[in-house]
């Protein structure tokens, strides 16, 4: 089945950083960042200035992609957590809500332990932020901003 | 599937282009990269064999200005066309708004083609999509190449639903953009219909 539209909030987004913001403190991290499974970034903290997150977006939600499909072929739901150790960074990847991935990248300042313990915390509080917003997408009330754009609007993007 | 982000106003769409092996969708890929303007364009990702064929995807992303105060941007994959590489292929379709089909126009590339389609149509719905349904158009490359079939020809063996469709030669860039301009026009389309 098709999932729904994604789509973020003012109110959601902050609440977001907010968790963010302190898994990058508690964990020791050096960036935190959240990603749709379908690549798109969501939210980002610590020292991200360097790094090219849009790619690494991509790349992680590829990676994710690639080994939810061997988690099928092996009869497994998914594999929710992922670790990757280099000389000097480490990934850590988790699955939130089975919609979103949580990733933290960290050095030798944190241990695996540490980061997994404050992941847990922060998935929890992440997994009821993305629980709200999907109620309220789904919400037919909720008017899409691309409604009153027109043919116009669309054609001046491509008039250069 | 898009995603509208209220917060930092922005609209990410994302964009496939799918074909038989060395149809050229990298190349369509390569040709957008190079001509765009470095602020409208972020990294190009390509993870490919030592062969240079693609083994998962390539990755574009690219911004194309605002509407409305909402920043588009549009993320351009590439499937890799080799049959035995189907899994891969599957999950890139995951999340797609739309579609472009490069098609190889050499004759002897015909049963390739048609079999990539069908293999598009498929993968779709077991994503829970439907083609015909989806924004969608078909380009026509390697037209400078000997031994091509006609446009008549191809459109009535790969293109039966009418999609909009163009004539290309990806390695030169003509017809490149207009079949980028016409998806992402198909997909804000949608988008501003709201289904």
């Amino acid at each position: 089945m098709v999932d729904p539209q994604m789509v973020m909030y003012e109110e959601e987004f902050n609440h977001i950083q907010v968790v963010c913001d302190k898994l990058v403190r508690d964990a020791n991290a050096l960036v935190v960042f959240i990603v749709d499974k379908n690549g798109q970034l969501i939210a980002t903290s610590g020292e991200y200035e360097h790094l090219d997150t849009t790619s690494l977006a991509s790349l992680t939600a590829g990676n994710i992609a690639a080994t939810g499909g061997m988690a099928k072929l092996l009869k497994e739901n998914e594999f929710a957590t992922q670790f990757h150790e280099g000389e000097h960074q480490n990934i850590h990847i988790q699955i939130v809500g089975q919609r979103v991935i949580l990733v933290v990248i960290f050095d030798e300042r944190s241990s695996l332990g540490l980061v997994r313990l404050r992941v847990r915390k922060a998935t929890a509080e992440l997994d009821r932020i993305f629980e709200s917003l999907l109620r309220k997408v789904q919400d037919p009330g909720t008017p899409s901003p691309f409604a009153e754009i027109t043919d116009d609007d669309i054609d001046n993007l491509f008039n250069d | 599937m898009s995603f509208i982000n209220y917060s930092s106003r922005e609209i990410n769409c994302k964009i496939v282009y799918y074909g038989p092996g060395l149809c050229g969708k990298t190349t369509n890929l390569q040709y957008i990269y190079n001509r765009t303007n470095p602020d409208a364009k972020g990294k190009m990702i390509s993870l490919a064999t030592e062969t240079e064929r693609t083994l998962f995807f390539d990755f574009l992303p690219l911004s194309l200005g605002e509407i409305r105060g909402f920043k588009t941007r549009f993320h351009l994959y590439t499937v890799p066309g080799q049959v035995f590489y189907d899994a891969s292929r599957k999950l890139i379709l995951k999340g797609v708004d739309g579609v472009i089909f490069v098609a190889d126009s050499q004759i002897d590339r015909m049963e390739a083609n048609i079999e990539s389609l069908e293999n598009l149509r498929y993968n779709l719905q077991e994503q829970g999509y439907e083609l015909d349904n989806l924004p969608y158009v078909v380009q026509y490359n390697k037209r400078d190449l000997p031994n091509v079939a006609s446009v008549d020809e191809l459109r009535e063996l790969l293109n039966i639903t009418m999609a909009p469709d163009f004539e290309a030669i990806s390695t030169t860039g003509q017809g490149v953009f207009d079949t980028l301009k016409a998806v992402a026009k198909a997909v804000l389309t949608d988008l501003k219909r709201g289904s």
